[in-house]
C-alpha cells in the first residue's frame, strides 16, 4: 500500500521534472542552421570543386599524372619561337598552348593530389560544393580557353615551323627526317 | 444567438442548419493552426526550428500547403479492404468528434444545443469515436491497423470511466448536467473556478480528468493505438488523401473538445478570470478558446516530455490508479456537499 502511493507520488514528481526540462528547451535557441540562407564557414583546407586558372597553366601535365582516377585530360601544342605566350603569375614562361583541359568532376575523388604538384599553383580546390547537374555530361568541365580556329592556327603554324626546321637540318647535312609531317606533338600523357 | 437568428431570418430549420456549421467554422482553422503549432512546439522543444519556409513568416502556411497536397492525393482503397466500412469509418470518427460540439457553450450567448443533460450527452456521444476507429482498423484488413484499433478500443473504453467519474464530482456540486449552468456556477473570479473549490478534491479530479482525456484522444503518453514506431500509424495506416486528413481533423477536433470540457467543468468556461472586468458574449468566446488552447499546449508539452506507456502500464494507470482515486473523490465530494446542505 505504501509502495502504491509512493509510486504515484514518484510518477507525478518525475513527470513534473520532465516537463521542466522540456520547458527549458522550448526557449533554448535552436541549433538548426537554415542551410541555403545561412552557411557554415568551410574549413580552411576543405576540398570541393576544382578550378583551373588557365592564364597560369603551362600545360606541364603533372596534375593529370598525379590524378589517381584519371579525371584530368590535357592536350598541348608546342608554340613556335616567334610567339610569346607570356608569363604566368609566378614568372614561369609559357611554352605550350593548352587546347584541351577537361576535368571530369564526376570521377573526381577530391584527393587534391593534383593540386600539390602544380608548379604555378593554377589548379586548386575552391569552396564551391553545390554543382549537381541533370546531365552527367555537364559535369565534365572544359577549362581550355582556345577557340577551334585558334587551335587549327597553332597546329598549322607548328607543322610549317617543323617542316622548315627539318629542311634546315637537311640543308646542314643532318640525318633526322622523322619529324616531318607530324601534325601536332603528342602530349606527354598520350605518348 | 439562436433566438436572434430566428428573429432575423424567420426560418427555424435554416437557423438550426446554420447553427450546426458554426463549430466547423472554428474547428477547420483551428486544426490548420494547431498542426502548425504542434510542429513548432515539437521543434522548439527539441531545439529545432520546425517549418520555416512556406509562406514566409515561420512557415505559417505549411499546413495549408499540406492540406492542398492531401486534397490532390489519389484516394486509395486497398483491394482487400471492406470498401464500404473503409469509406465510412473516417466520417463516423469525425461525426463522433463533431457531435460533442453541439453541447459545448462557446460563450454565454452561443451553445449549439442548450440541452439540460449536456455533459451526459457529450460523454455518450464521444464514445461513438471508438466505433469509427474499430471500423477503420477492421475494414483496412491489415493486422497492424487492427491491432491499433483494438488497442484504441480497449484504451478508450477503460479511460471513459475515470473521465465520467471525475466529471461527476462537479455535477454533484452544481446539481446539473447543463454545461451553461455549470459555467454560471463558476462566475465571479478565478477563485470560483471548480479547480480551486473544495480544495484539493476537485483539483485532483481535474488532474484525473486531464490524464484520462489524454488517453481518450490517443495523445502521448497514451498514444499506443497509433504508436508510430511499432504500428506505423495504427488504425489509419491504410488511409490516404482526404480520408486520412479527416482522421487528422477529428483528432484535433477531439483534442479541442476534451480541452474545452476541462475548461468548462473545472476552469470557469467562458468566465473571465477577472470577474466582470472583461466579460461579455464575445469576451466569453475569447476566454473559453484561449483557455482551451492553453490545455492543448499542455497536451503538446506532455507529448514531447513523456515516452509512450506499455499496454499493461496503461491499464494499470487506468484501472488501479485513476478509477480508485476518482471513486474516493466522488465519495469525498459527496460527503462535503451533503454536510454543507
Amino acid at each position: 500500500m505504501k509502495r502504491y502511493f509512493k509510486n504515484i507520488l514518484d510518477s507525478v514528481a518525475t513527470v513534473l521534472i520532465g516537463m521542466k526540462v522540456t520547458w527549458r528547451h522550448l526557449f533554448t535557441p535552436a541549433v538548426t542552421i537554415q542551410y541555403p540562407d545561412v552557411r557554415l564557414k568551410l574549413p580552411e583546407r576543405a576540398r570541393n570543386r576544382l578550378y583551373v586558372n588557365m592564364d597560369d597553366c603551362i600545360g606541364c601535365d603533372q596534375c593529370s599524372m598525379a590524378c589517381p582516377v584519371d579525371c584530368i585530360t590535357i592536350e598541348t601544342i608546342k608554340s613556335t619561337p616567334d610567339i610569346n605566350l607570356g608569363l604566368t603569375s609566378v614568372g614561369t614562361k609559357k611554352r605550350l598552348y593548352v587546347p584541351v583541359f577537361d576535368i571530369d568532376i564526376a570521377k573526381c575523388c577530391y584527393c587534391a593530389l593534383c593540386v600539390y604538384p602544380c608548379p604555378t599553383e593554377c589548379i586548386k580546390m575552391t569552396d564551391v560544393f553545390e554543382f549537381s547537374e541533370y546531365e552527367r555530361q555537364n559535369l565534365i568541365y572544359n577549362f581550355a580557353t582556345m577557340t577551334a580556329s585558334e587551335v587549327d592556327q597553332a597546329k598549322a603554324k607548328l607543322v610549317t615551323y617543323e617542316q622548315e626546321e627539318a629542311r634546315k637540318k637537311e640543308g646542314h647535312g643532318g640525318t633526322r627526317t622523322e619529324t616531318a609531317g607530324a601534325a601536332a606533338p603528342d602530349s606527354p600523357r598520350a605518348s | 444567438m439562436k433566438d436572434v437568428l430566428i428573429e432575423l431570418l424567420r426560418n427555424e430549420p435554416l437557423v438550426y442548419t446554420l447553427m450546426a456549421f458554426v463549430p466547423l467554422l472554428w474547428i477547420l482553422p483551428f486544426a490548420l493552426f494547431a498542426v502548425w503549432w504542434e510542429r513548432k512546439v515539437a521543434a522548439h522543444m527539441q531545439d529545432r526550428l520546425g517549418p520555416m519556409r512556406t509562406g514566409g513568416w515561420h512557415g505559417w502556411a505549411q499546413t495549408i500547403a499540406d492540406i492542398l497536397k492531401l486534397i490532390q492525393k489519389e484516394d486509395v482503397v486497398p483491394s482487400a479492404a471492406d470498401r464500404m466500412l473503409f469509406t465510412l469509418a473516417p466520417f463516423v470518427v469525425f461525426i463522433g468528434a463533431y457531435a460533442a460540439y453541439a453541447a459545448l457553450p462557446f460563450s454565454a450567448a452561443y451553445v449549439g444545443a442548450g440541452i439540460h443533460i449536456g455533459l451526459f450527452y457529450i460523454i455518450a456521444v464521444s464514445s461513438l469515436v471508438v466505433i469509427g476507429l474499430l471500423m477503420a482498423g477492421w475494414a483496412s484488413n491489415n493486422k497492424w491497423s487492427l491491432f491499433g484499433a483494438m488497442r484504441s478500443a480497449a484504451q478508450v473504453v477503460s479511460y471513459e470511466i475515470p473521465i465520467a467519474l471525475s466529471l461527476l464530482t462537479v455535477v454533484m456540486v452544481v446539481g446539473s448536467f447543463d454545461l451553461q449552468e455549470i459555467t454560471k456556477a463558476q462566475s465571479g473570479s478565478l477563485l470560483n473556478w471548480f479547480v480551486f473549490q473544495k480544495f484539493p478534491l476537485l483539483f485532483i479530479a481535474a488532474i484525473i480528468y486531464f490524464v484520462a482525456s489524454l488517453a481518450e484522444v490517443n495523445r502521448t503518453p497514451f498514444d499506443i493505438p497509433e504508436a508510430e514506431s511499432e504500428l506505423v500509424a495504427g488504425y489509419h495506416t491504410e488511409y490516404a488523401g482526404m480520408k486520412f486528413a479527416l482522421f487528422f481533423l477529428s483528432e484535433y477536433a477531439n483534442m479541442f473538445a476534451v480541452s474545452m470540457i476541462a475548461v468548462i467543468i473545472f476552469f470557469g468556461g467562458w468566465n473571465s478570470p477577472f470577474g466582470d472586468f472583461v466579460s461579455g458574449p464575445f469576451w466569453g468566446a475569447f476566454w473559453v478558446i484561449s483557455k482551451s488552447l492553453g490545455f492543448i499546449f499542455l497536451q503538446m508539452w506532455l507529448r514531447w516530455t513523456l515516452p509512450r506507456l506499455r499496454v499493461d502500464q496503461l491499464m494499470y494507470v487506468g484501472w488501479k490508479v485513476l478509477i480508485p482515486f476518482s471513486f474516493a473523490i466522488i465519495l469525498g465530494v459527496g460527503l462535503w456537499v451533503m454536510m454543507a446542505t
